[in-house]
């Protein structure tokens, strides 16, 4: 990795650097210079015969590996710093002049760019020559346009380059409102063009050229040299740390609407899912919940006793999510408003007055979050005793946190806002992620310490992951709404925020109930899986439509509760080394070009294939399975299917093709209850897909579901099964952690097996037992009954 | 499943140890009986029969469950709470041990560590008692459905009774009215043609006196320049044949046939030839403009689209803005409605004589019509008033008041329910409403549509719908439960949808013949 950081030797007044992204420091390393002339320097990059080359005039970086340049900075000039200036008109208020920076990176041999969310746009970035380039911006948009690269919710000032030879990224350390261009010397070339250009051995080489341009700060930019994605990802990881582990029921089906009406309207919702049999953990309460959108109250009319509705929804193992948004009610009876005032946290009008806007309570005061002493005030008001009406099962969704300012400019804060001694205009892109972390730690602290947050975000910047979930915000009933959610997810999934989700349903207007059947259906393979739907729409709680689609929703979210385990462990790694849990097909086939601008189809970790159906009236779909020697089973019918191929399949209305790797092991559980954490000590079912090689591989982890144990005391399972030489077996990834499980093996499932002539178990005691088995010829599926060996043991099976 | 092994199957209890399979364990003082211990258990669907020691051992066997009735294992299954003391039932087998109690005897969670409370006996008594109550009041609202189906039939035969007295009284007035109508018309012929002859002889004599009038005053204006002078020529230029801007007596000579003076047949001659000209051409001066104040009121208007935005949030506030605009557009119109204040030189002319009284021999014929005309309209009247209550009577009759008309009663009432903010109205048949108790206007809820009760119980529903549209949504539309109850009350009302109301109404006219409270309480009770 490189860091390259270009600031004023002696600005008028220090210019911002972004701090509380980077997780620490990052240690640096001495380079060694290998020669030098006149007019620059090569140093060397460590190991990998990589250099640096530096050139004076022009200036000019090159990243070298052995004869091949992997970027060049600055190679168009497009290198501005524009330094602060006392404008002459001014000169008495000392007002400082315009502070843009630019920088311009060549990409030699790439032709894929990805990341830069938040973008309603493909997850292959476009090239921007003569239209608008990407803007970084966080904003309230209403109703987005889907392929655009106007800014949104969110900014993650990360882009991922990609060849079939390397994979790089780009992090631009940069707050303050950016702009990124991208443009590719084969953008504008036709497939034939290009194919002519390989016949005739074309003189070009595709080359992709970026530029960003930041309106104020310093240019900080780390090179990430990969090679691989994996690679990137962690890298990326050690600067800005991983997403958070989740609770796992926040992974599991959350039902939402603007708004859940009153404490019986939420009863009589909770008493739906267990009438029509679907699971659900989380139900969610927007801003009508509160007194006058006073957040941290109750409507007294509406929500007279919260803590008897938290305890309903305890009794059923049940939780609930309210509303805590970051705009503060003008108001001197509210406590909170009251407070914040009288310790001078609100964000300053450049006047030096309390900033005030206007947004859902009427006139509003926007706390400052960037102070590290407001963020420990607001953090405290979510102890049980200052959140009156709170419990442990009562989480937090911060709205609106870019902030959104209903009559500022474009729906946001004034740039010369004050935030302390910076303007909005520096870190108006970090503001977001204070809120969430801010409420993080208070959900942290009330337990303690002890339990794991679970808090949604709106707006985000790089590091947001370390602090929970985030949505794509206020989508619309649309199909083109369904099928961005999936390149909006992967580009975010890129940068280090895997807990990504899209309203189920949309957000405005209301769905046909074939566009909600498919959002369920697609919702149910996406990390954050949750329905809402906008005040003004009708009710669309998955019972709604007839008991035929009924049952097909209530199948979709059955899914997603039995294959939990593996979600659960993708989360776990995802928290552990930073790979991302929902991932483009490239990251996993880095050299199958077919695959570079495929985003109608994702992998769920290394070993899940989904290609969600989310064409209206879709009698079929075409899903590309990746890997030349490799097969591929419908985790639904068994059957098996070559990799490297085009497959036509024929869909109904109850299709969601899913497809498991051959050479993984998938953990399940097939008993699905009314929320996640009924099912805690239910036995597991091992699905075994067979690589052709009959060899396979997978994992389990397992650990209390809610607390930081994990981490702090290493309370948890984690242990590797492989099936080869036709034994299955188990065996600890994690020998210095401990935990106990009631759950058991119930079931092994092996696809693409052949019929053994016994089935032998040996536990840990070495006691050995005969297993019996169910042989299917037809798919050569294999059911080995009832193992009922404990799943943090360990254990083999043999088959003769 | 049969009863017997049913309840047999129920009692096992299952032990579950870290890293131990599921066995079964014979409870304490149930010996399970040989017989069907050796025999080997088929699943209900018959898909398969294994062997007993495999029914409840928590792994599924049996595609339709049923051989896992005590336990999870089955995605499937359903397991019978006997609930001794209150009702049984069945639970979904996913919520055995789920740490959840389900079953009020507390036998689905026999191994999850809840600590449940067997509230059979509580919930029974409680069931027990707003049973006996229910009871009380079906029967008192029984009673008092059987009078208002008795009211409602004699409502009914009365209502029949009045149409069919009004279908006589149509009768007799529709003949009425087609004799006075023969009346009028023999009446009306003789007094036209008086009237006509009146007016004939009161034209030609007007006529006469124009042409003398007209005489006189051409015989007075016999120069050009007197023409010019008193018709104002000069100042009509479209007359003017050189057009130079002005009308030279000289040029006034050449309208008038050259002559310096002209006799009235020449001037008849050529005015009529010009008349109409000058005529059209001084009434058709266009109206004063009044074009400044129109364009600022415009831009006001679009200042406000353009700068909208922030008014999709305050959805309250566009009302508000809407009504600006309309005010705008009513100024708007009232400024364009300015009348134009040039007369026209017909109404000049129109200083007429008016017509002399009619003789009496006519006028008398006149009265006699007029008469013939009042009786006839009288008559017509009184049979559109007996047509109308008719068909008030006819869709009052029409109307669906429920299988014995027990709803009939609620026809033409109104009744209201205040909440915090809002006092609710229901006019059954009728419409629905809601009206700020602090001000404001009253918003329409929907209007009658129809029963709207599944099938079977039709009656249990009323919708109506088509009421006050929602601003960026449906039409309002409320949905009315009716339950049993010996008051006709509005108990509740909720918008569980935006612009989708639901209100609960109470009326005996839904009671049901209550079976003997005995019935009720053990019917329940047994297993």
């Amino acid at each position: 990795m490189t860091r390259v950081k270009i600031n004023e030797l002696k600005p008028l007044k220090p210019r911002f650097e972004v701090p509380d992204v980077l997780i620490n420091d990052p240690p640096t390393e001495p380079l060694s210079l290998l020669s030098r002339d006149e007019n620059g320097v090569v140093l060397s990059l460590g190991a990998d015969s990589q250099r640096l080359i530096v050139s004076a005039k022009p200036f000019r970086l090159d990243i070298m590996e052995g004869r091949e340049v992997l970027l060049s900075l600055n190679s168009r000039g497009l290198l501005a710093f524009e330094h602060l200036r006392i404008l002459y008109l001014d000169w008495l208020l000392s007002l400082l002049g315009p502070s843009s920076i630019s920088l311009d990176f060549s990409l030699p041999g790439v032709e894929n760019v990805y990341g830069i969310p938040e973008h309603a746009d493909s997850l292959k970035l476009k090239a921007t020559d003569g239209g608008d380039p990407y803007r970084l911006f966080n904003l309230d948009v209403f109703q987005y346009e889907v392929f655009n690269p106007m800014a949104l919710y969110g900014a993650i000032p990360v882009m991922l380059s990609h060849s079939a030879q390397r994979t790089m990224g780009i992090f631009w350390l940069n707050a303050a409102e950016t702009w990124v261009d991208i443009s590719s010397n084969t953008a504008g070339k036709t497939v034939f063009g290009q194919m002519l250009d390989y016949v005739q051995g074309s003189s070009e080489t595709p080359q992709t050229d970026v530029r960003w341009i930041s309106e104020s700060g310093i240019i900080d930019v780390f090179i990430m040299l990969g090679p691989t994605p994996t690679d990137v990802f962690s890298q990326y990881a050690s600067l800005t740390g991983t997403q958070a582990f989740p609770p796992l029921s926040a992974l599991a089906y959350h039902q939402c609407r603007w708004n859940y009406n009153d404490q019986e309207d939420v009863a009589a919702v909770d008493q739906g899912f267990d009438d029509h049999d679907i699971p659900y953990d989380f139900i969610w309460l927007d801003i009508e919940h509160t007194d006058g959108k006073r957040y941290f109250t109750w409507d007294p009319h509406k929500f007279p006793q919260p803590k008897d509705m938290l305890q309903g929804l305890l009794d059923k193992r049940r939780k609930m999510v309210t509303i805590v948004d970051p705009h503060i009610k003008v108001d001197s009876s509210y406590k909170i408003h009251n407070e914040i005032r009288s310790k001078g946290f609100y964000v300053k009008s450049k006047d030096g007055g309390d900033y005030e806007g206007w947004c859902w309570p009427g006139n509003s005061g926007y706390p400052d979050f960037t102070n590290p002493e407001m963020r420990a005030w607001w953090a405290s008001m979510f102890a049980y005793d200052q959140y009156e009406g709170s419990m442990e099962n009562m989480y937090t969704w911060n709205d609106m946190n870019e902030p959104s300012v209903f009559n500022g400019p474009e729906v946001t804060m004034h740039k010369d806002a004050l935030h302390g001694n910076w303007e909005n205009r520096d870190l108006h892109n970090l503001y977001g992620l204070y809120v969430q972390r801010a409420t993080a730690e208070g959900l942290i602290e009330r337990s303690g310490g002890v339990e794991r947050p679970f808090v949604l975000a709106r707006a985000f910047f790089a590091g947001s992951q370390r602090y929970g979930a985030v949505w794509t915000g206020d989508n619309a009933a649309e199909w083109e709404h369904l099928k961005i959610s999936i390149p909006m997810c992967l580009s975010l999934s890129l940068v280090g925020v895997s807990f990504c989700g899209a309203d189920v349903g949309g957000f405005f207007k209301s769905p046909s109930t074939e566009l909600l059947v498919r959002w369920y259906q697609t919702g149910a393979y996406q990390p954050f899986f949750r329905a809402h739907a906008h005040l003004d729409t009708p009710r669309r709680e998955p019972w709604l439509f007839g008991p035929e689609n009924t049952a097909l929703i209530r199948e979709a979210v059955r899914q997603r509760y039995a294959l939990l385990p593996y979600w659960y462990q993708l989360f776990y790694h995802a928290h552990h080394s930073g790979q991302p849990v929902m991932r483009p097909l490239w990251v996993e086939y880095p050299q199958d070009t077919a695959t570079f601008s495929m985003d109608d189809q994702f992998l769920l970790g290394r070993d899940l294939l989904v290609h969600p159906v989310t064409e209206e009236g879709a009698r079929g779909v075409t899903a590309y399975l990746p890997g030349k020697g490799e097969v591929w089973f419908d985790v639904h019918t068994f059957q098996k299917h070559n990799g490297a191929q085009n497959l036509y399949i024929p869909v109904t209305i109850s299709s969601i093709p899913v497809f498991q790797r051959g050479g993984s092991i998938i953990p399940r559980k097939a008993r699905v209850r009314r929320s996640s954490s009924c099912m805690e000590h239910d036995p597991y079912t091992l699905f075994v897909a067979l690589s052709p090689k009959r060899f396979a591989q997978g994992e389990l982890y397992i650990d209390d579901g809610h607390t930081f144990n994990f981490d702090k005391q290493k309370q948890f399972i984690h242990r590797r099964f492989s099936f080869a030489n036709n034994a299955l077996s188990s065996r600890n990834l994690a020998p210095g952690s401990q935990f106990t499980t009631f759950s058991w093996v119930e079931k092994i499932v092996i696809l693409g097996a052949s019929k053994p002539s016994k089935a032998t178990l040996k536990t840990h005691d070495g006691k050995e037992s005969q297993l019996e088995f169910e042989f299917d010829a037809s798919m050569s599926v294999l059911t080995l009954r009832k193992p009922g060996v404990n799943a943090g043991l360990d254990w083999t099976v043999v088959l003769q | 499943m049969s009863c017997a092994l049913l309840l047999l199957l129920m009692s096992l209890a299952l032990a579950m140890g870290t890293g131990a399979a599921v066995e079964i364990q014979r409870p304490r003082g149930v010996p399970l009986s040989s017989e069907l211990e050796n025999k080997p258990f088929t699943c209900l669907d018959g898909s398969s029969t294994i062997p007993f020691d495999r029914v409840n051992d928590d792994y599924c066997d049996c595609r339709d469950g049923s051989d896992e009735p005590g336990t999870a294992a089955c995605p499937n299954g359903s397991f019978h709470c006997t609930n001794a003391g209150f009702r049984p039932a069945f639970i979904p087998s996913s919520r055995i041990n789920d740490g959840i109690c389900d079953c009020c005897d507390t036998t689905d969670e026999y191994n999850s560590g809840a600590t449940c409370q067997n509230t059979c006996r509580e919930m029974g008594r409680k069931e027990r008692e707003s049973l006996q109550i229910m009871a009380e009041i079906t029967k008192e609202g029984f009673l008092l459905k059987q009078q208002l189906i008795h009211e409602a039939k004699r409502g009914q035969e009365d209502k029949q009774g009045k149409l069919t007295e009004l279908q006589g009284s149509k009768k007799g007035l529709e003949e009425k009215v087609e004799a006075l109508r023969t009346v009028k018309e023999t009446a009306e012929d003789p007094e036209k043609e008086a009237k006509e002859r009146h007016l004939k002889a009161w034209e030609e004599q007007k006529e006469l006196l124009r042409m003398e009038k007209d005489k006189t005053r051409m015989a007075e204006c016999v120069t050009v320049g007197d023409i010019q002078r008193y018709f104002r020529l000069q100042s009509h230029l479209e007359l003017d044949p050189d057009s130079d801007g002005s009308l030279s007596e000289t040029e006034t000579q050449g309208l008038l046939g050259g002559a310096d003076k002209v006799d009235t047949s020449t001037f008849e001659t050529v005015w009529s030839g010009i008349k109409d000209k000058y005529l059209s051409e001084g009434q058709s001066e266009p109206p004063a403009p009044v074009e400044t104040p129109q364009e600022e009121s415009r831009d006001f208007v679009s200042d406000h689209d353009s700068d909208h935005y922030p008014e999709d949030y305050a959805g309250e506030e566009e009302e508000d803005v809407e009504d600006d605009e309309e005010d705008d557009h009513d100024e708007e119109e009232e400024e364009e409605k300015v009348p134009p204040t040039v007369q026209t030189p017909e109404k000049r002319e129109d200083d007429e004589v008016s017509m002399p009284p009619y003789d009496t021999e006519t006028q008398s014929l006149i009265d006699a019509a007029q008469k013939a005309r009042d009786d006839f309209d009288e008559a017509e009247r009184a049979l559109r008033e007996v047509d109308d209550q008719m068909k008030n009577l006819e869709k009052e009759i029409g109307f669906d008041f429920g299988p014995s008309a027990e709803f009939a009663y609620l026809y033409s009432q109104c009744y209201e329910l205040s909440t915090s903010e809002y006092i609710y109205r229901l006019c059954p048949f009728n419409r629905v409403s809601q009206k700020p108790k602090f001000g404001g206007s009253e918003t329409n809820l929907g209007l009658w549509g129809q029963w709207a009760g599944p099938e079977g119980n039709l009656y249990s529903v009323m919708k109506y719908d088509h009421g006050q549209g929602c601003w960026q949504g449906p039409n309002r539309s409320t949905t009315v439960k009716l339950t049993c109850g010996k008051e006709t009350v509005v108990t509740s009302t909720s918008e569980p949808s935006r612009c989708e109301y639901l209100m609960e109404f109470t009326t005996p006219a839904v009671c049901q013949e209550p079976a003997s409270l005995d019935e009720v309480l053990h019917g329940h009770t047994e297993l």
